[in-house]
């Protein structure tokens, strides 16, 4: 028992099990409090600053040197300036239009194909899950670069249209908020099946045969049975769509028009335009209050998951 | 499935819906006209110029060395943090911990990402470190929150492992650490390359926190292409995401077949 | 001689629930101990104390004089067979049975040996290479049992360890089980819910309910002998006839049963008073079923129609009831085949067993 050869030499150290996990904690531990949570302080920490034409252009809130009165230069004034102005009122509301709008045609194409892959035969569903998955693979940046080719003016759809003698004039498809719709639906279309797929494949399909038993026809059985057993499939796709979607940056800005401004697109322009540090990232932190409902959603659900 | 016609056209036009932009780059890659509008016949002059492209090719470069160092360190600190989920019970902050491993899957990018640079400066003036942003900044902020998508993969998967392994071996006298490592380990490998090859996919693949944290000259591919799109179609950058989509369906097609190689032959060893 | 496994008011306790209540055992060495009970009961518990993965919540634990607290799993002198076997499913079978061994720190050549011993005599030595996904469920149990024998150890703790094999080959496996812990010498702990199981292995019986022992003796002791109502209903079945007391003598007792209108006897109990709450129990076997009165001075007689008749090739068990309305169950064996027309379903029929047969049971 108290010989040790070779590498096992190192390990003949007592550690208890549990130090040994505890050892493994820290290193994630120190490094999300460094790069994850610190970087939130700041950034709620120069949302309250005031701007000034330096580098880094705010304010610093605590100021130690002067007065002791006049220590605190904090400043709810960027946050007033944000939700009092029209243009990022109507920029929000259109952030959430646009995301709920979008994640309900993803609901309506993801639900069908999910349920259609669940049902296939047990051999062919990991192929249909895979051609799922594959374009997750392939670059985001180059897929919605590929939207533009199939959009544009010129592009393959309104030469087809064209060619095909259905309507006269190029259609004008890119920098619309159908063009954001497309954008959406296509890139996070994986994210709605994947889950869905989840739920549905683990669904019982003895419960609907004991309901058309029963005398339900097939939406009925539908509606009273599968429907409100893959809820929490739903609403886990649902919000993996809707969250992202809310601060989307890449799509509005390569297939959306100016008249529909995004959130994500107005930070950004107003981080790197304007320069203007402590209003966006006031516009960050509303931009997180307005999804922490959505977050906690997902959470709920995937936990109930989890304990299935 | 004969019987529902329906679901059989969904899926004929949800397939469609995402294989035919992908198709239709790869088409006009091999297109020599320069414009998207007509076929000016089949070429290979795009996949030339962007071989001749030195700054697409130290773009590449760059994205494959910061994919890499960051997918490595997402891992090894992304096992940890799952390991210490999923098996430590009860600690001090595992509530905070737990939230800061999840909140990275569904943050918005912009949010990080000017979370992250406010930190760069910050940590620049005060502690001297990093100097300025370029490569590091977008390998910290990478490893930031791709470590999270490990962390995940690795807990489902020991969640869902029979935790008798491990005391098994502790009862055959494996200390805690020789479990961890003759055990724990090698069983988590599996998630452990998945959780690489995502990290990896996920930091070659990111525009929007790079953008924010990257210095003078620390172009990502992903930076390259937003910014050569940005002025509108370029045919080379069709060739560009044509390969990429080779080596993707490569990589998928051979890792299927590995593993129906495999299957194989167990069965057959057990058979006899 | 000072007891070979020691537990000295052992409690284990998950939150508000104790999973193993204030129990206290001494187990022998060479023992083939079993441990009885339905899921739940906390055998599982009290196993995973001995292996080292629970920690007591009070009482002592000892093997071989050695007080087992704040020491380790991997450092115990006991091994334990798993339910689900828990062999590594990235090593091989002789690299599973190697694994114990170069924890302990042999010399490679002298594993070898081992292994090969051991493989020899789970009669495994062709699948040494074998990943144990490559085995049928029969094989992965031998190389379980191999890889917790090979370290020699004080104890081989099995967790229901034929649980998952079919009847026929589970009937095999017990029989050598038996054979190699004769052969070995070392003392055997197992749990399981199987009743057939432990009263075949077993040179000892725990019986536990509820976290605690409701009867601990050997195989016979607790089938002819159940001290209580738990025990009596848990092993095999049986008759139960709730009562008071009426009469005590030196060996006899009488109970009187107010549901038949009747007075039974059967052989007299120690500490029961004359009134006290009790309960005639009698097996369905050593109960005799006719249809003409029997001709026997001092068994008990009851009379009652047959309702159920249930034909299992080597016996046959009618279900009986009473005047009262009262269920009794009577098994025959089929020792020859009968010529005369056998009991059938509303036959009236004569029920009757010896005195001695009955047992009284307090609680």
């Amino acid at each position: 028992m108290n010989k040790t050869p070779g590498y096992k030499g190192l390990l003949a150290v007592n550690l208890s099990a549990r130090a040994v996990n505890r050892g493994l904690l820290w290193s994630p531990y120190l490094w999300l409090l460094l790069f994850f949570l610190a970087p939130f302080a700041i950034v709620i920490k120069i949302s309250l600053s005031e701007i000034v034409l330096a580098s880094p252009p705010y304010q610093p809130m605590f100021n130690w040197a002067e007065d002791a009165t006049q220590w605190f230069n904090g400043t709810l004034e960027n946050y007033l300036f944000v939700l009092r102005d029209r243009l990022y009122l109507y920029t929000f509301w259109n952030s959430i239009q646009t995301a709920a709008i979008s994640t309900v045609l993803v609901l309506l194409l993801g639900y069908p194909m999910a349920y259609a892959i669940a049902r296939a035969p047990a051999d062919k569903q990991g192929l249909l899950l895979m051609l799922v998955i594959i374009p997750f693979w392939t670059s985001f940046l180059l897929r919605i670069y590929a939207l533009t080719g199939l959009l544009n003016t010129h592009g393959v759809i309104n030469n087809a249209l064209l060619g095909l003698q259905l309507i006269d004039q190029p259609l004008q498809l890119m920098y619309t908020d159908f063009a954001i719709y497309i954008g959406i639906v296509y890139s996070y279309l994986p994210f709605m099946i994947l889950p869905l797929y989840a739920t549905l494949e683990r669904l019982d399909l003895s419960l609907v045969d004991a309901a058309s038993d029963l005398g339900a026809g097939p939406l009925r059985s539908f509606v009273d049975i599968t429907l409100p057993l893959s809820l929490p499939g739903i609403i886990a796709g649902c919000m993996l769509v809707f969250i992202p979607a809310m601060g989307e940056f890449v799509i509005p800005s390569l297939l959306g028009g100016a008249e529909s401004p995004m959130i994500g697109r107005v930070l950004y322009d107003e981080f790197f335009l304007n320069r203007d540090w402590p209003v966006s990232s006031a516009i960050a932190v509303v931009l997180l209050a307005l999804l922490l409902l959505p977050i906690a959603l997902l959470r709920h659900y995937q936990a109930k998951e989890a304990e299935q | 499935m004969k019987k529902l016609p329906f679901l059989v056209c969904v899926l004929i036009f949800g397939y469609a819906f995402l294989y035919i932009p992908i198709f239709s780059v790869i088409a006009y890659s091999f297109n020599d006209s320069t414009l998207m509008s007509h076929w000016g016949g089949f070429s290979l002059r795009w996949y030339q110029e962007l071989f001749n492209d030195r700054q697409i090719r130290e773009a590449l470069l760059l994205s494959i060395q910061i994919a890499a160092v960051s997918a490595t360190f997402a891992t090894l600190l992304g096992t940890c943090a799952g390991l210490a989920l999923a098996r430590l019970r009860k600690f001090r902050g595992r509530r905070l911990f737990s939230m800061m491993i999840v909140a990275p899957l569904v943050m918005p990018e912009v949010i990080t990402g000017l979370s992250l640079l406010v930190l760069f400066i910050a940590l620049e003036k005060f502690a001297g470190w990093p100097a300025g942003r370029g490569a590091t900044t977008i390998t910290i902020a990478h490893i930031t929150f791709s470590m999270a998508f490990v962390a995940v993969i690795v807990q489902a998967r020991l969640a869902g492992q029979d935790q008798c392994l491990e005391e098994a071996a502790q009862d055959l006298g494996a200390r805690p650490l020789s479990v961890l490592l003759d055990i724990t380990l090698p069983l988590l490998t599996p998630a452990m390359l998945a959780g690489w090859l995502l990290a990896f996919t996920l930091s070659f693949d990111d525009l929007v926190i790079s953008s924010f944290v990257t210095g003078p000259g620390a172009n990502t591919l992903p930076i390259y292409i937003y910014s050569q799109v940005k002025l509108g179609v370029q045919p080379d950058i069709n060739a560009l995401a044509t390969m990429i989509i080779a080596i993707v369906a490569l990589g998928v097609t051979l890792s299927a077949w590995l593993i129906r190689v495999r299957e194989r032959r167990i069965e057959c060893q057990t058979r006899y | 001689m000072k007891p070979f496994i020691q537990f000295d008011d052992v409690s284990k306790h998950f939150g508000d629930f104790a999973a193993v209540d204030r129990v206290s055992l001494d187990i022998e060495e060479g023992e083939f101990f079993s441990i009885l009970g339905g899921s739940g009961c906390g055998k599982t518990t009290l196993l995973r104390i001995l292996a080292g993965f629970e920690e007591l919540s009070s009482g002592r634990m000892l093997i071989d004089g050695e007080d087992m607290s704040g020491i380790p799993a991997h450092r115990r002198p006991v091994n334990m067979m798993f339910q689900s076997y828990a062999l590594f499913p990235h090593m091989n079978v002789a690299k599973n049975i190697a694994y114990g061994l170069k924890q302990d720190g042999l010399e490679p050549a002298d594993i070898d040996a081992r292994v090969t011993r051991i493989l020899d005599l789970v009669q495994m030595s062709e699948f040494a290479q074998r990943k144990p996904r490559q085995l049928s469920g029969g094989q992965q149990q031998r190389v379980a049992l191999a890889r917790a024998l090979v370290k020699q150890p004080k104890v081989l703790l099995l967790d229901e360890p034929l649980a998952a094999l079919d009847k026929k080959l589970r009937q095999n496996t017990q029989f050598e089980l038996a054979n190699i812990q004769q052969k070995t010498g070392i003392t055997f702990v197992l749990v399981t819910h199987d009743q057939e199981e432990a009263m075949m292995l077993s040179s000892r019986i725990a019986v536990m309910n509820r976290g605690q022992f409701s009867q601990v003796g050997t195989p016979s002791e607790i089938y002819e002998n159940p001290q209580n109502r738990f025990t009596a209903d848990f092993i095999g079945s049986i008759n139960l006839f709730e009562g008071n007391v009426a009469a005590l003598a030196e060996t006899m007792m009488t109970v009187s049963v107010p549901a038949i209108d009747e007075c039974l006897t059967a052989p007299a109990i120690p500490d029961v008073n004359i009134g006290d709450p009790v309960c005639l129990a009698i097996r369905p076997e050593k109960i005799w079923i006719s249809r003409q009165a029997p001709d026997t001075e001092g068994n008990t007689i009851l009379t009652g129609e047959v309702v159920d008749q249930g034909y299992f090739g080597n016996l046959s068990v009618y279900r009986v009831r009473l005047p009262s309305g009262d269920m009794v169950q009577v098994s025959t064996q089929n020792r020859v085949r009968s010529t005369e027309r056998a009991i059938q379903r509303e036959d009236e029929v004569f029920i009757h067993w010896e005195c001695t047969s009955a047992v009284v049971l307090k609680e």
